[in-house]
């Protein structure tokens, strides 16, 4: 393995997780509905993920706990937010601190235990192509998901007629309900879609990037997956140049410091993010476009009226 | 709208913040509950309450674990006589002086402090409440009587793994991956440069700093960015497993940091850096229950069992039988690591020939010796 591929792997795997947790999100948003538990979700994932792994000695054992995981916890902020409408930033926030918390009491007994690694799995011959091969083709199975959502939530929400229905919802829900689109019905589809992405999302890391369990080993990256739906303008291949790009910045700025070449390491730390807003924000200089993308009733309860 | 899309960012920003206090918060109201529960303090001195401020998670099988094993270690020695309480990942600034407040008025008699970053919290809160005593961990200042620091020389066991790296490196470097650029830290780096140049003097160091004590992912990317340039053996001083991980994956060795990560890398562990709190806080809470605390500046290393070398492994038996020569004449006071002729970086002379580093000059350190390949940052 050269250099450069060595590199690019290690981007995308700092990528990925990102990936996963922002393109649920994305889609919940789509829907109109704001989830700021995606750290819990994730951190949720993570550990259950490892928990499945280590008890079936599985690993897709373990990708498969992860995500009903996830999927559950986001069900509970379902239930609260669009049945109880209880209030989505309130309970979002509530979500991320039971889910730090529980999951540290779930992982209790998995703390310092080597864990399972989800193998690689190569795709024959076309792994084998030079340079790209191994980049492309040589991935694990979350990484290969990650992809695959990006292009069909893409392809969902701008070419179906149910992606259309999810974004009328977002962005009126009112009319929306009006028309007879079950509304309720649908942002539970969304939430529990996010939720089981961000399930997705912690399994890569207690299992791919890290496969160990650690107490807040997410450590921020569900914050990090918020704001880049935020940046990304709710538009999904945006969300990955934007995860991609603060995976190459900040794999990029530890290279630099490790060559000696004198960048102060505090702004190596800072530069993933900002360069991340910077291309973002340039890329969606069109202020009409943006505000087009934005789902007009994010986090605003929906009580059907009779 | 436009002000709506601009307040879409500002949002996240808060709301993260927001999470910080709220856990801290909810960390609080648990404990409250939890010393309801344990009931009033008793008046007597033979009955003491001792509490614990971690940086990180208990679960984060290094700093924070260990300093948790110490605590559980000194409730197993006193049994009914000592009552504990302690607060894990409790940010460094504001909110960990409302942490120790809290623990302040909740009844300790003695509150430790566990991170660098708490030292002005510590010293502040030890101001407004004479009676408790106050143990800060790492730290310098000892602004009121009722503040004592404690530390441990890990520089001792740097000194010994930069040896061990020396002789088992097969490219002459090795990649350090550290937190933040803190008198402890640059004191790590520069012993385990001394000792790796006892071996080899052109061994060479590359030096990353991930800005977090404690983030398993960016501590394993660290990992492969410095292998992926070609060191063949990784040295932390940052809190999680990651880097092992990461160095057991690639086949490579590494040292363990704060508690024996030989799990991780069983193959890959050549030693680990210990620390072991336990005796130190039954000293202290002894003192306190005694009524002989005094004010002190505690630091201790190898000699006193506050620093312990994990067993030497994944070695042939005369890098081994080195390791525990240089760890016994460290140990015995025979050999400082810190002894002349010392250059600093930039060719200056810092020590003269025999000359040995006092621990005032140790605790302020920020410089790297020379031969270290790497700019530090200020």
């Amino acid at each position: 393995m050269g250099f450069y591929e060595a590199v690019l792997i290690s981007v995308m795997t700092a990528a990925t997780p990102l990936v996963l947790a922002a393109i649920g999100e994305l889609v919940v948003e789509r829907s109109g509905v704001l989830n700021l538990g995606v750290e819990g979700m994730m951190i949720m994932g993570a550990v259950c993920a490892f928990a499945g792994a280590q008890i079936s000695g599985s690993p897709f054992i373990g990708v498969l706990c992860g995500m009903i995981a996830g999927g559950a916890f986001s069900l509970l902020f379902g239930f609260l937010t669009l049945t109880l409408v209880a209030n989505q930033v309130a309970t979002g926030l509530a979500l991320t601190i039971l889910g730090l918390g529980l999951s540290g009491m779930i992982g209790e007994s998995f703390i310092g235990l080597p864990g399972v690694r989800l193998p690689v799995l190569d795709i024959p011959f076309l792994s084998d192509i030079p340079v790209i091969g191994r980049i492309v083709f040589g991935q694990d199975l979350l990484f290969y998901a990650s992809i695959g959502l990006v292009i069909g939530v893409a392809w969902f929400l701008f070419r179906t007629r149910a992606g259309l229905r999810l974004r009328a919802i977002g962005d009126n829900h009112g009319s929306a309900h009006a028309l007879g689109v079950s509304v309720i019905r649908v942002r539970y589809l969304a939430v529990l879609f996010g939720g089981v992405c961000s399930g997705l999302a912690g399994a890569h890391l207690s299992l791919v990037y890290t496969p160990q369990w650690v107490e807040n080993m997410s450590a921020g990256r569900g914050w990090i997956a918020l704001a880049l739906v935020v940046f990304a303008s709710w538009r999904p291949l945006r969300l990955l140049a934007g995860a991609y790009l603060f995976g190459a910045v900040s794999i990029g700025g530890l290279h630099a410091q490790a060559l000696g070449v004198g960048i102060p390491s505090q702004f190596v730390s800072m530069l993933p993010y900002l360069a991340t807003i910077v291309v973002l924000v340039l890329i969606s200089m069109d202020r009409r476009l943006t505000l087009i993308n934005r789902p007009a009733s994010l986090g605003q309860p929906f009580v059907p009226e009779r | 709208m436009s002000q709506k899309d601009g307040s879409g960012f500002q949002f996240n920003l808060q709301t993260t913040k927001g999470n910080n206090m709220k856990k801290t918060l909810l960390a609080l109201a648990a404990s409250a509950s939890a010393i309801m529960l344990a009931g009033p303090a008793a008046a007597q001195m033979d009955q003491v309450k001792a509490c614990f401020i971690y940086v990180g998670p208990v679960g984060d099988f290094g700093w924070s674990y260990q300093h948790d094993q110490g605590r559980l270690f000194a409730e197993e020695h006193f049994g009914d006589r000592l009552e504990t309480a302690f607060l894990e990942s409790v940010p460094e600034g504001a909110d960990a002086e409302r942490a120790i407040e809290r623990f302040a008025r909740s009844g300790c008699n003695i509150i430790f402090t566990t991170s660098f970053g708490y030292m002005d919290a510590t010293n502040a809160v030890a101001a407004r409440y004479p009676d408790i005593k106050f143990e800060h961990a790492t730290g310098y200042k000892r602004d009121h009587p009722n503040v004592a620091t404690y530390d441990s020389r890990f520089y001792q066991g740097r000194y010994i793994i930069g040896q061990i790296a020396a002789e088992m490196s097969e490219t002459g470097s090795a990649g350090y991956i550290g937190s933040f650029p803190i008198p402890e830290v640059v004191q790590g780096i520069n012993a385990f440069m001394l000792g790796a140049q006892s071996i080899n003097p052109d061994f060479e160091l590359k030096v990353v700093w991930v800005n977090t004590w404690f983030d398993p992912g960016r501590e394993a990317d660290a990992a492969r960015a410095l292998i992926d340039q070609g060191v063949d053996i990784l040295t932390q001083h940052t809190d999680s497993t990651g880097p092992m991980q990461v160095a057991a994956e690639r086949g490579i060795f590494a040292f363990g940091q704060a508690s024996d990560m030989i799990e991780f890398g069983p193959e890959t562990q050549l030693t680990s850096i210990i620390d072991d709190w336990g005796p130190y806080y039954v000293e202290r809470i002894e003192a306190v229950m005694d009524g002989t605390w005094e004010q002190q500046a505690t630091w201790d290393g190898l000699a006193e069992g506050h620093v312990v070398m994990a067993e030497y492994a994944n070695m042939p038996d005369d890098v081994k039988a080195q390791a525990e020569a240089t760890e016994e004449s460290i140990r015995s006071g025979a050999f400082h690591p810190f002894t002349g002729p010392i250059n600093k970086q930039d060719g200056t002379e810092w020590l003269a020939e025999g000359a040995v580093a006092d621990d005032a000059a140790l605790s302020s350190m920020n410089f790297y010796v020379e031969g270290i390949d790497d700019q530090l940052p200020q």
